[in-house]
């Protein structure tokens, strides 16, 4: 059995009359690279702060790294690192002097300092760029920064906030290479991301939305255990296909892709294509039904169907 | 047509920007609050506050003379409202000291041979006047000629005419009575007030808008550590205001230095402290760097008017008293004062010193308490 990087039980915050986090169960292992997948105001943000004790929960219990958080959140400080949401360094300070205050922040052994340093601009490739003002760097340099800041004094366990939601796929691609090679040497890093790509990357995700834990599991776990199939459909007039198997209450839902419609079936229709056929057969002829493997964005929208506004 | 068509989307855009103002501004509440607030305190402190009608100044006693005359001269003295004796000293060093102290702003010398200056004619007895404050030193500079009513009517020693000067006037500290002698010293606070309280006000806000906060908060970084990590390089940028301001007041009007440098030092470091600490209080209230620096400028007004810089403490009504006792620049000015023009030593000065001090440390405890390492 795999230690446990971050348990919560029932975990619950409010903010005023609004549930941010309800309720929420998450048993994380250690050493894996763990995904909050969900829309924005999904709570992804309300419970990582709350794991890292920036926000005191409302109800329910924390464990990180084996400590009771947030009772015992100043001795977890120095085991995380935590990239925020926006950018949190400072812009009018170089690279390597943003890299200096932190190892001064975090303590780190002078002597050790400039090596260490030396090493984090080499991996997250800004030793040329390490007299620039941080402010001048593009989002994929920024994020770099960012991480190496997190990662300076080797923390234990790295609390991603959406690092990549201002990078272009290329530095998407990269960054996650370097998430990879943290995971690697032993970090813990837990990650919320609304990219679909991203998150099937993780070992592991939770399913967010409404601050509710809609599903958890490895991405293809998830998959397989979609409770619906999925059928593509072509042909012309998809806008208005769309609109009529929508409201049929078997169809969980149909998005179009292109040149053909992509639409959930709830899985307890056993021939999806002969019933499709025969429900709107008004509408389907000289369409092609191709039934295709789940995706996560599948089981994304299966999970998060109801209660969207 | 075109014209007309330019200048009604012209009127459109303009009007489209203000309405977005005015809902900007009514959504800020403490900006909002503000535009009623600053005029309307402001106003009404001020307008009770200023009074260059100096009156009730704190004045010691040496009277030599014990005589039946003395004390008819002192109800006269009294009844002028001028003059508030509220010291007795045997001597006029004691009395001396006292004006040097800040205790007092004059004092009252009676000699022994009252009655014979009385039928000699001559002044009958010695005003020593902190001359420092220019406003002070001549409300008492005009009880030079005042006729001594009661002891004419009483005919206690014959008619007393006045041919001469009643009292004898000593100006201490600034016998030329310029008054750029005592601006230049106020001016210090002031200015290190403004600029002080400033730096810090919106360092906190600053990092909380630009989302740096957020970062630092998750660092093993303490509250206390973070305060005084902010404040401590403004301390020195202070002491450099200082010296540029005295150096010049010094060079180009002639203020004289007559007290201790390291004396000055030590005050002004504490002063610097507890302005910075200030402004560090007013960066955990506020949320943006707007309302930082609103609540600066309204703590700068009262700073200016009730210390003490413009007009004298003792002619404001009591409770404009009461909120200067509360703004550091009112101690840091009785102490620069002191220090710069009368020669006093901290000892003299020793409760306006302790006041800063304990606003500095009790501000940064209240400031770093206020500080949460959390986001709720």
């Amino acid at each position: 059995m795999t230690a446990i990087a971050i348990e919560t039980q029932n975990l619950t915050h409010r903010f005023g009359s609004f549930t941010a986090v309800d309720n929420v169960n998450l048993s994380i292992p250690a050493n894996t690279i763990y995904g909050f997948l969900g829309p924005n105001g999904s709570g992804k943000s309300t419970t990582m702060r709350l794991i890292t004790g920036l926000l005191t929960p409302g109800s329910g219990k924390i464990r990180v790294l084996g400590m009771d958080i947030p009772q015992q959140t100043e001795a977890l400080r120095l085991r995380i690192g935590y990239m925020t949401q926006k950018f949190s360094l400072y812009e009018d300070l170089t690279v390597i002097e943003n890299l200096h205050f932190i190892a001064q922040i975090y303590n780190l052994k002078s002597a050790d300092t400039k090596q260490r340093i030396n090493d984090q601009l080499h991996a997250y490739e800004l030793n040329e760029r390490s007299n620039r003002l941080a402010g001048s760097l593009s989002g994929g340099q920024r994020q770099r920064l960012a991480l190496a800041c997190a990662t300076l004094h080797k923390p234990e366990l790295l609390i991603l906030d959406e690092p990549t939601s201002a990078v272009d796929p290329e530095n998407r691609r990269d960054f996650w290479e370097k998430l990879f090679d943290l995971c690697d040497q032993g970090t813990t890093i837990l990650v919320s991301t609304h990219y679909m790509d991203e998150a099937e990357r993780c070992h592991g995700i939770a399913i967010l939305e409404s601050g509710i834990k809609r599903a958890d599991g490895s991405p293809a776990q998830l998959m397989k255990d979609l409770g619906a199939q999925v059928v593509e459909i072509d042909g012309d007039n998809l806008r208005q296909l769309k609109q009529q198997l929508t409201a049929n209450s078997q169809i969980i839902s149909a998005a179009q892709q292109g040149t053909h419609l992509r639409v959930l079936i709830k899985e307890n229709i056993e021939q999806p294509q002969q019933w499709l056929l025969q429900e709107f057969s008004n509408v389907m002829q000289g369409r092609r039904l191709t039934i295709v493997r789940p995706s996560l964005e599948d089981v994304f929208v299966h999970c998060t169907g109801e209660g969207r506004q | 047509m075109n014209a007309s068509i330019d200048v009604h989307n012209s009127l459109q855009r303009i009007y489209a920007i203000m309405v977005k103002e005015l809902r900007q501004l009514s959504r800020d509440r403490p900006t909002f609050g503000m535009i009623v607030m600053i005029p309307l305190i402001q106003l009404l402190l001020f307008g009770f506050a200023i009074n260059t009608n100096v009156r009730n100044l704190p004045v010691a006693l040496v009277d030599n003379s014990h005589s039946e005359i003395a004390r008819t001269i002192i109800a006269d003295l009294k009844a002028t409202q001028v003059v508030r004796f509220v010291k007795d000293y045997a001597t006029s060093q004691e009395a001396v000291n006292a004006l040097t102290r800040g205790d007092v702003r004059a004092a009252l010398i009676i000699p022994k041979d009252l009655a014979q200056r009385l039928d000699d004619e001559r002044p009958l007895a010695q005003w020593i006047i902190d001359g420092s404050d220019t406003m002070v030193g001549n409300a008492i500079f005009g009880l030079k000629n005042m006729p001594l009513n009661t002891l004419n009517s009483r005919a206690l020693a014959g008619s007393y005419n006045i041919h001469k000067s009643t009292f004898e006037m000593t100006l201490f500290y600034n016998p030329e009575r310029r008054s750029a002698i005592n601006i230049v010293p106020g001016l210090v606070a002031i200015i290190l007030t403004m600029t002080m309280v400033l730096f810090t006000s919106a360092a906190l806000v600053r990092e909380r808008e630009r989302g740096n906060l957020e970062l630092l908060i998750t660092t093993p970084i303490k509250p206390m550590e973070l305060m005084i990590g902010k404040i401590v390089p403004y301390v020195f940028v202070g002491l450099i205001q200082m010296s540029i301001i005295l150096g010049l007041g010094h060079l180009i009007f002639d203020v004289p230095i007559s007290g201790r440098i390291d004396q000055l030092l030590l005050a002004a470091l504490v002063f610097i402290s507890a302005s910075l600490t200030l402004g560090m209080l007013i960066s955990t209230v506020a949320k943006t760097q707007l309302q930082a620096m609103q609540l600066t400028v309204f703590l700068l007004i009262p700073s200016i008017l009730l210390s003490g810089f413009m007009f004298p403490y003792e002619g404001m009504p009591r409770l404009a008293q009461w909120i200067a006792e509360v703004l550091p620049a009112t101690h840091f000015i009785r102490l620069i004062r002191g220090i710069v023009l009368r020669a006093a030593t901290l000892i003299d000065l020793w409760p306006d010193l302790l006041w800063l001090l304990g606003f500095t440390v009790i501000g940064l405890l209240v400031a770093a308490k206020r500080f949460k390492k959390r986001l709720d």
